[in-house]
């Protein structure tokens, strides 16, 4: 996308016209108190060559090391055309296009967009996608409150077993708005939510109950139940679900007897590389009963004056351009590009090839688990059946690990001790279709060489390590 | 000019209200705001039950180009609603004062004085239109 400036000359031509002595004026009704005026530590700019150079070493510092981290991310393949395609001029831009009947092409991939995710989710529509699934699950839970007209509690039920930063976002999201989070505790045997603690909460007033699948942990809940368990409380149920697991496992429209009746989640896994953080995109799936209190945008398929195909902004009605304060939501843009990717790559893959991937990362992950409990020392943690990522239990402390693990440029996983430490040593482990025989058998490797110089705990150096 | 009922009480937000006589009274929305409108394509209902004030959004009618915002003309608790717009919303259009959207048992039947009658709306509408 070209970078436009405007000369001196020209920016002085459009002053004069609104007649506005300098661009500083323009923010004058902001008041000085709250501007912070000139950036601090900001140099005066770099010559290309020099601002590549510096870039080419960030990145190098960054290095290449072999991921078995998730977490939420993950490191996943993607074929080369997706980005090809995707940054092709004409998909080129993260908006919803303004004048969007004008970019038949933006609405028709966004149209096949949703075609995927309901097929992949097994839900009746989806939303042309939002920012990312942490937010995603904001607006379900705002969802949930405005379309159960049953409950009058504004209570929603969240495992603990949800991602802490989806978690973190929720609460931010829905605190000022009357809306109250119950967490329900996890097993610590199974790491599947705690069934017993959840009976408590029955015959209660609810919203909407939470129903992650994977879990954090990586385990798999029993959905049907959870499912079942909300729809007998006359709660609403909101699956925040792995996409790509969903090409293996029953979708949140099978679960239970009716299915989910929300579902949503972070669109990363297909087709957005990890990218120290973003942007990934945030979906979102209902039933067809919902989707008027669906947030965010959703393209329809309809035929003009002369009968032909054509794709357009359907159930604008609500939305802020139109209903102001009373819109469903204040949500009006997503992550468009990711999506484009994320749509390209799921044609590319097919059914076949995203199932087929997910069951290379289901593999990997047995294996690697396989190979590191053959030392002996390490176990998993819980019993619960998981997907492609799984905590084990160190004999030290995750920290010094891995440590150890990235200065061997492998990052051996996620340290729950932040946001778990009652699970003592605790390390989150995942294994995508990324990660090859030759990766897991590194890994292994190398946790025996730091398992067994602790072993070496009389060793004088150890002693100071040990110290510190 | 838009039909107005003579035995019909109005809201300045053109709700029109029909007194049963037995204590409750049928809510629907006028024709001219049905005009305005345009075409419908959704109603949300209010709950059955649920107790109202004048004044409080009670349903949303949804064209499309806009959903807007039914009014409570007067107190009192919903005792039935109108199932036949879930599936065909486009009745109001067709026959605004026969499809009618809630009913409202009062819970204050002293405000039915302070609603508009059909010569009032009507200049209101009027002046609305000019």
């Amino acid at each position: 996308m070209p970078f436009i400036p405007h000369t001196e000359e020209e920016l002085r031509q459009m002053l004069d016209v609104i007649g506005v002595d300098s661009i500083e004026q323009l923010f004058d009704e902001i008041p000085a108190k709250l501007r912070c005026g000139e950036l601090q530590g900001l140099g005066s700019g770099l010559w290309e060559q020099d601002i590549t150079r510096l870039m080419q070493d960030k990145a190098r510092e960054d290095g290449q090391p072999l991921c078995f981290i998730g977490a939420g991310a993950y490191d996943h393949h993607i074929p080369a055309a997706v980005w090809q395609l995707a940054s092709r001029g004409e998909y080129y831009t993260a908006y919803t296009p303004y004048q969007a009947e004008a970019s038949q092409g933006t609405l028709q991939l966004l149209y096949e967009y949703q075609s995927m995710m309901t097929e992949l989710m097994d839900m009746d529509v989806s939303n042309a996608s939002l920012y990312d699934g942490a937010s995603a699950l904001a607006e379900a839970v705002l969802m949930a409150v405005r379309a159960n007209r049953k409950s009058r509690s504004r209570h929603i039920l969240v495992p603990a077993s949800l991602h802490p930063h989806y978690r973190a976002t929720v609460r931010t999201l829905v605190k000022n708005q009357g809306i109250e989070l119950v967490e329900i505790p996890y097993d610590r045997s199974t790491g599947q939510t705690d069934l017993q603690a959840l009976a408590q909460h029955t015959g209660q007033d609810l919203a909407a109950l939470v129903v992650p699948q994977p879990n954090f942990f990586g385990v798999l809940e029993d959905v049907d139940v959870l499912t079942e368990w909300a729809r007998a409380n006359g709660a609403l149920s909101i699956a925040v679900v792995n996409p790509l697991a969903m090409a293996v496992l029953h979708p949140p429209g099978e679960w239970g007897e009716q299915g989910a009746d929300i579902c949503c989640g972070d669109g990363q896994p297909l087709g957005a590389p990890l990218s120290s953080g973003g942007p990934y995109f945030g979906f979102l799936c209902s039933k067809q009963t919902l989707v008027r209190q669906m947030p965010g945008r959703i393209i329809g398929r309809t035929v003009d004056l002369d009968g032909k195909e054509g794709f357009a902004l359907t159930l604008q009605a609500r939305e802020q351009h139109i209903r102001r304060s009373k819109a469903t939501s204040n949500i009006c843009t997503n992550q468009g590009l990711m999506v484009t990717a994320a749509t390209i790559h799921m044609s590319l893959m097919g059914a076949d090839g995203l199932a087929s991937t997910a069951s290379r990362c289901h593999s990997n992950l047995q294996l690697l688990v396989e190979k590191l409990t053959s030392l002996g020392e390490i176990e998993p943690l819980f019993s619960g059946p998981v997907f492609h990522e799984t905590v084990l239990r160190l004999p030290l402390e995750p920290r010094r690990v891995l440590r150890t693990l990235a200065a061997h440029n492998i990052l051996g996983g996620y340290d729950l001790a932040g946001h778990y430490p009652e699970l003592g040593n605790a390390l989150l482990v995942c294994a995508t279709e990324n990660r090859n025989q030759d990766d897991i058998d590194k890994y292994r490797l190398k946790m025996e060489q730091v398992l067994a110089s602790r072993r070496q705990g009389a060793c004088a150096t150890m002693a100071k390590f040990d110290r510190e | 000019m838009s039909n107005i009922p003579e035995n019909l009480k109005y809201a300045e937000s053109h709700e029109w209200v029909h007194d049963e006589g037995d204590g409750t009274v049928t809510v629907g929305i006028s024709d001219h705001a049905q005009e305005l409108l345009g075409d419908l394509v959704f109603v949300e209902l209010p709950e059955t039950g649920a107790q109202l004030k004048a004044g409080d959004e009670s349903a949303v009618v949804e064209s499309v180009k806009a959903a807007s915002d039914v009014y409570s003309p007067v107190d009192g608790e919903v005792i039935e609603t109108n199932e036949l717009l879930a599936d065909s919303p486009e009745v109001i259009n067709e026959a605004p004062y026969d499809n009618w959207i809630f009913k409202l048992k009062l819970s204050n039947p002293v405000q039915l004085d302070e609603l508009l009658d059909a010569a009032a709306y009507a200049s209101l509408v009027k002046a609305e239109e000019d």
